[in-house]
């Protein structure tokens, strides 16, 4: 941004050059080159404004698809059948069949009426409806028609229910948000303090020449492709682990070493944008500090840390941030197959292993598999955007000026 | 600082207690002082080990078995042709690997034929002429109306050797007649510190399965084959020239689209953007928020917007290209351009920033107009900057995966792309699908081609590097 000064200034030369082109005749070349600044202005604008489209594009195509996935309903076979007929007012039903049982509440239809089951009798066979309901008219039915039961994926079901087994119409997403959250929790266990420690010692105890070194040197960890750190996960931590703690607690695939490995993928970010936080301290504080007789750990620890505390704060959030949208490492080390487990050493799918598993097999368009990576994408979209905006307001709110 | 604190102990009583206290207090920040650095330290083996694994497994020793040997091949076709031929076989012409597969497979060879150069339904080629089965292939004019069972073994391979390059015939002889096949794979540590137990290792081996023509010898995943060859099912035959033809596409493109986009919404906001008004504070904060939404999540956009809603455009079916679906290069870059958007405009925005308000003043002065400052003065001077933080955006985005497989591109593909709307596959899809497999010499392919993508983008950083040194020396001169 220039400054205000400038601006004025320009903003001064132009009103005179205005006027002076005002008074004389204006030339075509003059008119000209006007028009022209103002189509690339506008084009330039265009440029920007995409960004805004790709935000637009994913809030709605996240929003639409996840809104389908939401949708009711999707007509599933219930396993059972009618086993006596029924006249267009009997509410009382003889059904048989094995699947799970129907529950109260739970709409059905048969052949084109819809019906909500009020009660059920297990022990008789027989459940209550009310017939006709969403608009669709009673009729007589025979004996033996197939009894069709409404699977639809209510939010609450989405963020409570433990279980997800799409071939079972259930869709919690509770164990692949936990997975997630495991590694998440794993790989910061892992970066916080050697990203911090490392942050501190190019910052505090480096020599101007080693920082200029190791610098550069840590954060080629950053370049390294993901998919390149999931075999490494793959191929030497998941091995060492196994040979640590022994190959029947420790499964091939595992949250841990998942874990371990998105953490190290993200000491760089932790330690670069804390060391720069460190730096940003002024040297006068620490100064002091020492000259009230403290050791250069403790002018460390209860001056300049806690001085740069947002920054640091803000690095953590954003070192969650990627690890929660982490996907080819947990992809290839973590496990196919969601599953809530608790157990570090298991194998357990996260959100974004379980968009790439499915992806990447055959996939038909407007399947309830399909919308259903909207709706886990969408989750995803919202924690990461939550924690983004949430990092930047850290830095904003408690950041201390030093003047 | 250690010592200006020790400096004060003649200012502050000395009695015992408080020396003690001094001493615990100098002795815990040494110890926190070699943790700091320890960490430190852990760090970068931890990219030490990353690397060192890649290597152990890209190189190491290989058991092989093949039905024949070499030699035995060598002999066989000298006979045949009454002179002596001298190996190796990947040496060889053409017409005498076209030979060697006629001597020792016969009855295949229609199939091969079939195999490699039919252009028809494999229940029709029988039946049809070959001016129609193999249209396009070169054919003496005196077969072309007849079908391949009419014709000869010698015309037969005469076809072959006619038609098929070097490496597609060597390859169908290492694999049908030699039947190379690796038996296990050891990493290179084991090759360098334990040879000894791989010998005992392959002598039991052999003794269990009883392999024909077995042979323990050093193997490099990476060489020249594995570099130009294509994919197969066979890992001692696979290699990875069509995903780096598909990274090298899908790079090229992205840069087409996202290049010229990126810097001019950089251009927009440091040089134009001032009023603050909503527009352009709302397209500052847009930028930051994208540049941290996973990259998986923009695959999902690509999947529902390029792949899917523009299908007729991504596939090409509009310009007259039958691809079947949207899952083409074209949706790749598309969604690859997005991803890296923010990142240049960031990077763009810095560099532009960084160039002095002197020289704009100085242009205003001479009379440019505000367009002929930017284009004249302003990014000339930004270019480098410009260039290094797109060269590093490049980067990041050769070694992403996940929004490729969420587009689809994770079929295997035998075919080299050929356009914007082929199908492809990538460098790190084809690693991605290699880690994936449980065979122990599809980690090590995936190893060699982890190499060769680390080598692409060793060259990127390295070009970065030396534009930055460019410019601050140009600054500094």
């Amino acid at each position: 941004m220039q400054n205000q000064a400038t601006l004025q200034k320009r903003e001064i030369i132009a009103t005179a050059l205005n006027r002076q082109a005002a008074r004389g005749e204006r030339s075509a070349l003059h008119q000209r080159t006007r028009l022209w600044e103002r189509v690339i202005r506008y084009l330039l604008l265009m440029c920007g404004v995409v960004s805004i489209f790709t935000t637009i594009g994913i809030v709605v195509v996240l929003g639409s698809e996840a809104l389908l996935f939401f949708t009711p309903p999707t007509w599933i076979d219930s396993f059972k059948t009618l086993q006596e007929p029924i006249t267009a007012t009997a509410t009382e039903l003889a059904i048989s069949g094995a699947g799970t049982p129907l529950e109260a509440g739970e709409i059905i239809r048969m052949v084109n009426e819809e019906m909500r089951v009020v009660s059920v009798d297990a022990a008789a066979g027989t459940i209550t409806v009310e017939r006709a309901i969403n608009g669709t008219v009673a009729a007589p039915l025979t004996a033996g028609v197939d009894i069709l039961r409404a699977d639809s994926v209510t939010l609450g079901e989405f963020l409570t229910s433990t279980q997800w087994m799409p071939q079972l119409g259930s869709f919690g997403v509770l164990p692949l948000l936990n997975a997630t959250l495991m590694i998440s929790a794993v790989a910061m266990l892992v970066a916080i303090p050697l990203g911090l420690s490392a942050a501190i010692y190019l910052s505090e105890y480096a020599s101007p020449k080693a920082r200029a070194v190791l610098k550069p040197v840590l954060e080629l960890l950053a370049g390294v492709p993901t998919v390149v750190f999931g075999y490494f996960a793959l191929t030497f931590v998941t091995p060492l682990l196994r040979s640590l703690f022994g190959i029947d607690v420790v499964e091939i695939y595992n949250t841990a070493s998942a874990g371990i490995v998105v953490g190290i993928m993200i000491i760089p970010t932790v330690a670069s944008i804390s060391e720069d936080a460190l730096r940003a301290v002024p040297q006068s504080l620490r100064e002091a500090s020492y000259g009230l007789g403290a050791t250069r750990l403790e002018t460390v620890t209860r001056v300049v840390v806690p001085a740069a505390l947002s920054g640091i704060v803000a690095s953590f959030i954003l070192g969650v941030s990627r690890a929660i949208g982490e996907t080819m490492i947990v992809s290839i080390a973590a496990g196919a197959g969601p599953k809530f487990t608790f157990n570090l050493f298991a194998g357990a799918e996260t959100m974004t292993g379980h968009i790439v598993r499915i992806s990447s097999g055959d996939i038909s368009y407007n399947s309830i598999d399909y919308n259903s990576l909207f709706a886990i994408g969408l989750l995803l979209f919202v924690i990461t955007l939550a924690l983004n905006i949430l990092s930047r307001a850290v830095t904003a709110r408690f950041r201390e000026v030093y003047q | 600082m250690g010592e200006q604190v020790q400096d004060r102990q003649s200012f502050v009583p000395g009695d015992q207690a408080f020396q003690d206290d001094l001493r615990r207090r100098h002795r815990r920040a040494k110890r926190w002082q070699v943790f700091f650095f320890a960490s430190l330290v852990v760090g970068l083996l931890a990219l030490l080990a990353l690397f060192a694994n890649v290597a152990d497994e890209a190189f190491g020793t290989i058991a092989i078995a093949s039905k024949y040997s070499e030699a035995e091949v060598l002999a066989a076709l000298s006979e045949a042709r009454g002179v002596t031929v001298e190996g190796p076989l990947e040496a060889l012409e053409n017409d005498d690997l076209a030979q060697v597969l006629a001597l020792y497979i016969p009855r295949r060879v229609p199939v091969i034929v079939r195999d490699e150069l039919s252009r028809v339904k494999p229940e029709d080629f029988t039946r049809v002429p070959l001016r129609e089965a193999l249209a396009g292939a070169t054919l003496p004019p005196d077969i072309a109306d007849l079908t391949i069972s009419q014709l000869s073994l010698e015309q037969q391979t005469a076809i072959l050797s006619a038609n098929l390059t070097h490496d597609v015939l060597y390859a169908r002889v290492l694999n049908d007649v030699i039947g190379l096949d690796i038996l296990k794979s050891w990493t290179l540590s084991r090759t360098l510190f334990d040879y000894a137990g791989i010998e005992a290792e392959f002598q039991a081996l052999v003794a269990a399965q009883d392999p024909p023509n077995p042979q323990l010898k050093p193997h490099s995943w990476l060489n020249s084959t594995f570099v130009t060859g294509t994919q197969s099912s066979y890992p001692e035959l696979a290699g990875i020239r069509t995903a780096i033809l598909g990274t090298l596409w899908i790079m090229a493109l992205t840069m087409l689209i996202a290049f010229p986009l990126g810097v001019g919404a950089a251009i927009y906001l440091e040089e134009y953007a001032h009023s603050g008004n909503w527009l352009e504070r709302l397209i500052e904060t847009n930028i930051r928020n994208l540049a941290g939404v996973p990259s998986i999540i923009y695959g999902l956009l690509g999947l529902a917007i390029f792949v899917r809603a523009l299908a007729p455009i991504s596939s090409g079916a509009l310009f007259g290209f039958n691809e079947a679906n949207g899952r083409t290069i074209f949706s790749a870059a598309m969604t690859m351009a997005l991803l890296i958007l923010p990142v240049i405009i960031i990077a763009a925005q810095e560099a532009i920033r960084a160039v002095p308000q002197s020289i704009r003043d100085a242009s205003y002065g001479l009379g440019a107009t505000q367009w002929q400052t930017i284009w004249y003065q302003v990014l000339p001077a930004a270019l480098p900057g410009i260039l290094t933080g797109t060269i590093l955006s490049m980067s990041r985005a050769i070694g992403e995966t996940a929004p490729l497989i969420v587009i689809g591109a994770s079929a295997v593909i035998f075919v080299d792309p050929s356009g914007p709307f082929s199908k492809f596959t990538a460098l790190p899809i084809q690693i991605w699908q290699w880690t994936a497999r449980p065979q122990e010499e599809f980690r090590n392919l995936a190893a060699a081609a982890i190499i060769v993508l680390l080598a692409l983008l060793l060259v990127l950083n390295s070009a970065a590097i030396i534009l930055r040194q460019r410019v601050s020396n140009r600054l500094r001169g």
